[in-house]
């Protein structure tokens, strides 16, 4: 069966793009709990499983920041009584390959692996391991803390790391959406085997877990797989206790840099992943500074002027309010100039909306694009675990598609001119010129 | 390390071992050769297609038998500019319009200049297939080229050579790096070009490397997809039939520049702002010509695999897990290339390291293979992620393509991907050893060092700069 055409194409009236729609995903509940999302796809002897939980690094705390992240990083570096070594040798000998994703929601383990059953045998009963059995040990961990904390130290001389990390702390001031996945070199050194081991106990819990799995294996084979790799995590599930976020305190940073660019960056409040303003946003984005080289800034700053190689504007949705940035670096000399223009072209969007034209090339792009973002096995399992992360309906591509094609001019004018305030942004230069 | 982020980027020298063996892993446990189809136009362009029906798209690349490895002194880079270049329109497609159509056909579109070659791709629905062909073939000769374009793009050139080049400590390193091992091959050259080789260049420049380089004889598309190659052919010959040969020089007939040989070890180290040194360490070492007959290329891939080909390899578990000597380590070797290969060893060192303590230890790490050999097992384990990653690369059109464009444009062939897999697979630990002690000599190493410069210079016992305003 070839999942991937298991589309309908309907003839949009506007756009004339073929769409696609759906994807036959299953889903139950494990015994212990867990939510599974599961596509059977027999084109290619692969099988791709991932676990997520509700671990990401908002689950931090100012003082134990790193903590999340560093729980994720050492569950293959000794579980379920294999060493690191036998872990990363078991996975090799058969091929596998250990994933992981993290941002500030979400802590996930990925694996892929062929699914022949002598490699699919032993990928799993490792995974099953790291998953369930994590050992935090403290030589491992010590090691580790050593190591991350020299990356923090190379990464905070870093022009891009050091403009994002301030504008993070503007935008979201103690709300932990500010807080730094990695950590910060004070707080990681203070972590003890305890942090980790506690933390995992809570967090990484049957109940709330979510797995997906897309690939060469029956339904009854993949209860299996869910099931095995659930049966001995932690009973229970957390809490979800974000704050709300609220509009910052509008300001501008600027930091001393040798580096010949400016990093410019310029962020405000973004999207909630379930929004009433979710499509207008995304859709306006893109005529924005999200749709590559036909965008607003893109045509403005680069095309016309020649100020930057790369400028964007973004919206990452989160749980709560993720970040809406807007990205550029240009010669240092012409960075005032590049900022002046970057606000003038947010400001002009929010007030005039875009044109007719503008959305009609937006929604041919993005709705004729679908195809390509589920056009593998990979992007696919990328959508059923955010999906089941986030509790979306089974229909969320389907729905997806249909809810671009209904937004309109009036109402991104509308959600832009309510949900981002120019005047209100956090802006921060990292190489501006010195002051003389 | 290869990133397309959706602006015309360029592909850095350096891949990743990891990215190496994908680029190399061949079809026969799938037998994907048997769908694919080639075919020659009367103009000299190559076509090939690889039928992939699970998903209802297409991707359509060109490649150009043209990157840095071509440029002369004092127009290094023009490749790459070139490229950005291609965008900005022809008679029939003024500027701006390729984006804007590809876009609106839900397309996506980028491109890529490496050392060999120059390509540039668009992925859709496979039923917009002839409109990327009819913009692609439209620029192959048809691109207008003005001062005023190239005035405001060299721009942008030289900001992403800031970015990527100027900014990026280490990044800089492998830019001197490759400068010093390399004395006469055009690999000593970045492939964005020289700082002061931009700030010169003109569009007659640009437009000279377009006329002598893009032509049908000079290029071989790639189209992976849903698709009926009879098809795909009609299409080919359509839009790409009736533009006239060029003069292109084939790749036999280019100048070969071999490299002098290397009569003893170099060092250099870079100065420049970061907190941690960095260690790079390059051998000359062939490359694949001949892909039934050579060995040692093969051989040098798995070496590559036993240092580090994933986590329990060597240099992370004896230099960064055992030892704690390196935050990171690794080794990477790249076969496939028209000019002469390299094999690498890097890392960083562990706080109170130095990258001389580093340097000591990766070369006990070589000194130790070409003493006692490497295991059955490690090979075994070697080969296990060779065949596991070829068919994980079935997952995606855009590899497969990849896969298949980067041999045909460096003279080798799609077919070639069978011969490449057996002989990986039947590499010995005798050879391993062997192209150890034959290959990682000193008289052919260079050794870069990252001499880290604090931010702030003139006190550098001022707080971190990111807490001041």
């Amino acid at each position: 069966m070839h999942v991937m055409r298991f589309m309908f194409f309907l003839l949009l009236s506007c756009c004339s793009q073929w769409v696609s729609a759906t994807l036959p995903i299953q889903h139950w509940q494990t015994p212990a709990g867990t939510q599974v999302y599961f596509i059977e796809s027999r084109d290619l002897p692969i099988l791709d499983v991932s676990v997520d939980f509700n671990a990401g690094s908002s689950t931090d705390t100012a003082d134990k920041s790193g903590r999340a992240g560093l729980s994720l990083h050492l569950l293959s570096l000794g579980a379920g009584g294999l060493t690191e070594d036998q872990i990363a040798k078991g996975l090799a000998d058969v091929g596998a390959q250990l994933g992981a994703h993290f941002d500030q929601d979400r802590a996930g383990v990925t694996l892929r692996t062929l699914s022949s059953a002598r490699e699919r045998r032993q990928a799993l009963d490792i995974f099953g391991r790291v998953v369930q059995r994590p050992e935090f040990a403290g030589d491992v961990l010590e090691r580790e803390k050593a190591r991350v904390i020299a990356g923090l130290k190379e990464a905070d001389t870093k022009p891009g790391t050091i403009a994002d990390r301030a504008l993070m702390k503007m935008l979201y001031g103690n709300h932990p959406y500010g807080l730094r996945g990695s950590g910060e070199v004070g707080s990681v050194s203070g972590l003890q085997r305890d942090d980790l081991a506690d933390f995992y106990r809570t967090r990484y819990t049957a109940g709330g877990a979510v797995i997906a799995i897309m690939g060469d294996v029956s339904r009854a084979e993949a209860a299996a797989i869910a099931e095995s790799l659930t049966k001995e995590l932690p009973q229970g599930k957390p809490a979800d206790v974000l704050p709300e976020v609220i509009a910052p305190v509008p300001s501008v940073q600027k930091i001393a840099h040798p580096a010949t660019q400016s990093h410019i960056v310029l962020a405000y409040p973004g999207l909630q992943r379930v929004d009433p303003d979710y499509f207008p946003l995304l859709v306006g984005n893109h005529i924005l500074g999200g749709g590559g080289f036909t965008s607003r800034l893109m045509e403005e700053i680069r095309q016309k002027r020649g100020l930057a190689y790369s400028v964007h504007s973004h919206f990452a949705p989160l749980r709560e309010k993720g970040p809406f940035e807007i990205g550029l670096q240009t010669r240092k000399e012409q960075s005032d100039e590049a900022l002046v223009l970057t606000r003038k072209v947010l400001a002009d969007f929010v007030v005039g909306g875009p044109t007719e034209k503008e959305l009609v090339e937006a929604k041919q792009n993005i709705i004729g694009s679908f195809p390509l973002r589920i056009d593998s096995n990979k992007k696919i399992i990328g959508f059923l675990a955010m999906i089941g992360f986030y509790n979306l309906p089974l229909t969320y591509l389907e729905d997806y598609v249909k809810a671009v094609e209904r937004v309109t001019v009036p109402q991104v004018k509308d959600a832009f001119q309510r949900r981002i305030n120019p005047e209100g942004m956090v802006t921060v230069v990292v190489g501006a010129v010195a002051p003389k | 390390m290869m990133t397309f982020p959706s602006l015309p980027s360029l592909w850095t020298g350096l891949r990743s071992f990891a990215m190496l063996l994908a680029l190399l892993l061949p079809g026969s446990l799938f037998a994907n050769t048997a769908h694919t189809h080639e075919y020659t136009l009367a103009n000299g362009l190559r076509l090939i297609v690889r039928e992939d029906h699970r998903s209802p798209v297409v991707i359509s690349q060109i490649w150009y038998k043209a990157g840095s490895i071509d440029e002369v002194n004092g127009v290094t880079g023009v490749a790459h500019v070139l490229e950005h270049m291609m965008f900005k329109g022809t008679k029939k497609i003024p500027g701006g319009e390729f984006s804007r159509r590809i876009a609106a056909a839900g397309g996506r579109e980028n491109a890529f200049t490496s050392r060999d070659y120059t390509a540039y791709f668009q992925q859709l629905h496979k039923s917009r297939l002839p409109l990327a062909m009819e913009l692609e073939s439209d620029r192959m000769r048809n691109l207008i080229l003005t001062e005023e374009e190239f005035t405001k793009e060299i721009q942008v050139v030289m900001e992403e050579r800031r970015l990527r080049t100027d900014d990026q400590a280490r990044s800089l390193v492998h830019e001197k790096l490759m400068a010093v091992s390399y004395q006469a091959h055009p690999y000593r050259h970045p492939i964005i070009g020289w700082m002061n080789d931009l700030e010169n260049m003109t569009f007659l420049d640009a437009k000279a490397w377009y006329e002598r380089w893009y032509a049908p004889n000079n290029a071989v598309l790639v189209v992976v997809g849903d698709v009926n190659p009879k098809e795909v052919f009609a299409l080919a010959q359509k839009f790409y039939g009736p533009i006239k040969r060029g003069e292109p020089l084939p790749l036999d007939k280019r100048k070969p520049q071999i490299e002098p040989q290397q009569v003893g070890i170099k060092r250099l180290t870079v100065k420049a702002p970061a907190q941690l040194p960095y260690l790079m360490m390059v051998y000359h070492a062939p490359a694949l010509r001949n892909p039934s007959t050579d060995w040692e290329p093969y051989a040098l891939e798995m070496l590559a695999g036993v240092l580090d080909g994933n986590e329990s390899a060597r240099l992370n578990k004896t230099l960064v897990r055992e030892q704690r000597i390196a935050s990171s380590a690794g080794a990477s070797y790249d076969s496939t290339a028209r000019g002469p290969g390299m094999f690498y060893l890097n890392g960083t060192p562990s706080e109170g390291k130095t990258a001389v303590d580093l340097e000591t230890a990766l070369r006990a790490e070589v000194e130790k293979i070409v003493r006692e050999g490497v295991t059955e097992e490690e090979l075994a384990r070697v080969k296990a992620q060779v065949v596991a990653a070829h068919v994980f690369q079935l997952d995606s059109m855009f590899f497969q393509a990849m896969e298949i464009g980067q041999l045909e444009s460096i003279g080798l062939s799609y077919r070639d991907v069978d011969t490449i897999l057996d002989k990986l697979k039947a590499v010995t630990a005798e050879q391993v050893r062997d192209v150890a002690k034959k290959y990682l000599k000193d008289d052919v190493l260079t050794v870069a060092v990252l001499d880290p410069q604090p931010l702030e210079q003139k006190a550098p016992s001022a707080p971190p700069p990111a807490l001041r305003h």
